[in-house]
């Protein structure tokens, strides 16, 4: 079943994200999905997360959709053009896959290749309303197709840009072009959370409330530094740092933090980043 | 020499001078033609980097059999009366190192025989912001959409060139590729918002048409 089956149906959607090895054998990244097969439903695959090269998001969707998984195959256009975007998209079609969260991509430069050539031929928005074109039989050439699949494509929403008006026009447009769902960057506080649902209200699309348990200290110390806008509170870097093991009082403040916010949201998603195989602890201590 | 103040121009920097020796192993003697325009400007180029360049390589054991600075060596019919004034020194070169832009380098090229090396990596198109500043906006993508983001290029001042709005990575307004460079998108936003035309971003712009980006390799008549 899609993901747009499942909102329909399900109460409280739960996805996550496991990345692509860094390399041929998957059967290390496909273990940590077996162990949550049933348990969630949708797993994200990264596509060159960070910029840093890993087997293509294509082919971990399908190896995850072989063992019973609904894979979300991520796709940025910082790799690739027009031509091999929509290619890849007539793979995952072929392959079954019927999720699709589309980005830019962060830059090449901060990734583990910074002097590859950064390609950005099509943003975000240009290639959903692509894909939704494709569904209506044609390319982004005009050619038709001789056929095509129907695709849930959704996008990602930074709920911390500032000016956050920018960001609200930017969500608009991606749900103009066709986007019926949305991963947001990580929340870890209740106040950010209702700001951002009353800034979004009335929007016609489904939020997938990013989630990503800390996995020390130093974790903390990183995104409050290179990546978020606003701050990781202080009483949680507090508990973290405080702790025997770190990581897993990060699991327990993020299954609190879901078991909280589980009244005023229909959706999550998941990002364990680099603590995947702690999931089943985490759906177990956040209830699902 | 005819020095133009507050022109674009081709930014350039010096290539690291060991790696300009290694680029230039197995040759003993260089002439070496500097820029007038451009990079006298950047200070990579002019006189006094020429004289500068000429005394390294002497230095370095290298015959410099002479100099020149050419007041634009990318108008190719003066760089080549230039150079033919200079045959002598040009003869009996085994190399020209040229201190200008990519353009400079290949418009010498075209005149001689012997190799031609740049002295340079060109950077960009730069406006002068003032003395020594210099800030990239445009980058002559052959298709220009200025227009619609309140005179401001994204195509050149967002690292992504994104024509949509901005990729969210920015930290705290800053680029997320370079942190000391304002994310262009909040530039646009705060323009669009004062002159009351902010709605217009909420229009999807198509992808662009890089067959317009033609790079025609070849003799063009601007006319």
């Amino acid at each position: 079943m899609g993901l747009r089956e499942l909102f329909d149906k399900k109460e409280f959607v739960v996805t996550t994200e496991i990345p692509p090895p860094k390399g041929v054998n998957a059967a290390s990244s496909l273990d940590i999905a077996k162990k949550i097969l049933g348990r969630v439903d949708g797993i994200n695959v990264t596509d060159n997360q960070r910029g840093i090269m890993r087997m293509c998001s294509l082919a971990f969707s399908h190896l995850l959709k072989e063992i019973g998984h609904n894979p979300i195959m991520q796709v940025c256009t910082r790799d690739r053009n027009r031509l091999a975007l929509q290619s890849d998209i007539l793979g995952a079609g072929a392959l079954g896959i019927e999720n699709i969260c589309i980005m830019t991509g962060d830059h090449p430069k901060l990734g583990d290749h910074p002097d590859a050539k950064p390609v950005f031929d099509l943003d975000s928005i240009q290639l959903i309303k692509v894909i939704k074109e494709m569904e209506t039989g044609v390319c982004m050439s005009g050619k038709r197709l001789e056929s095509f699949a129907k695709f849930f494509v959704g996008g990602v929403a930074n709920p911390f840009f500032e000016p956050f008006e920018l960001e609200l026009i930017k969500i608009k447009k991606k749900i103009d072009a066709g986007a019926e769902f949305f991963q947001t960057q990580p929340f870890f506080d209740r106040e950010s959370l209702e700001k951002f649902l009353e800034d979004v209200r009335g929007l016609n699309t489904k939020f997938l409330i990013g989630i990503s348990p800390i996995k020390s200290i130093k974790m903390i110390t990183f995104l409050n530094e290179k990546v978020l806008t606003k701050k990781i509170p202080e009483n949680i870097s507090k508990r973290v740092e405080a702790a025997e093991n770190q990581t897993e009082e990060g699991i327990r403040i993020a299954a609190e933090f879901i078991r909280e916010i589980k009244g005023m949201v229909k959706s999550i998603h998941i990002m364990p980043i680099g603590i995947e195989s702690y999931l089943p602890y985490l759906l177990d201590e956040a209830g699902l | 020499m005819a020095k133009k103040k507050g022109v674009v121009m081709i930014i350039t920097k010096q290539k690291n001078f060991d790696d300009l020796l290694g680029m230039m192993d197995g040759q003993e003697s260089v002439f070496i033609v500097g820029c007038g325009e451009c990079a006298t400007t950047c200070r990579t180029g002019g006189e006094r980097e020429v004289a500068e360049m000429s005394a390294k390589l002497t230095e370095k054991g290298k015959t410099v059999t002479g100099t020149t600075v050419i007041n634009a060596p990318c108008l190719e019919l003066d760089t080549r009366r230039v150079l033919r004034q200079n045959k002598d020194a040009v003869d009996k070169t085994d190399a020209i190192l040229v201190l200008a832009c990519g353009a400079g380098v290949q418009a010498v090229a075209e005149a001689v025989n012997c190799s031609v090396y740049p002295g340079c990596d060109s950077l960009f198109l730069g406006n002068v912001f003032r003395h020594q500043h210099f800030y990239e906006k445009c980058s002559t993508c052959g298709e220009c959409v200025i227009g619609s983001y309140g005179g401001i290029c994204p195509v050149t001042r967002c690292s992504k060139s994104l024509l949509n709005g901005p990729c969210g990575g920015s930290v705290k307004g800053m680029c997320e590729v370079d942190n000391k460079k304002e994310c262009v998108w909040i530039a646009i936003y705060d323009r669009m918002k004062k002159s009351n035309t902010i709605d217009r971003l909420s229009k999807i712009l198509p992808a662009k048409k890089h067959s317009a980006g033609t790079i025609p390799g070849r003799v063009i008549n601007g006319a």
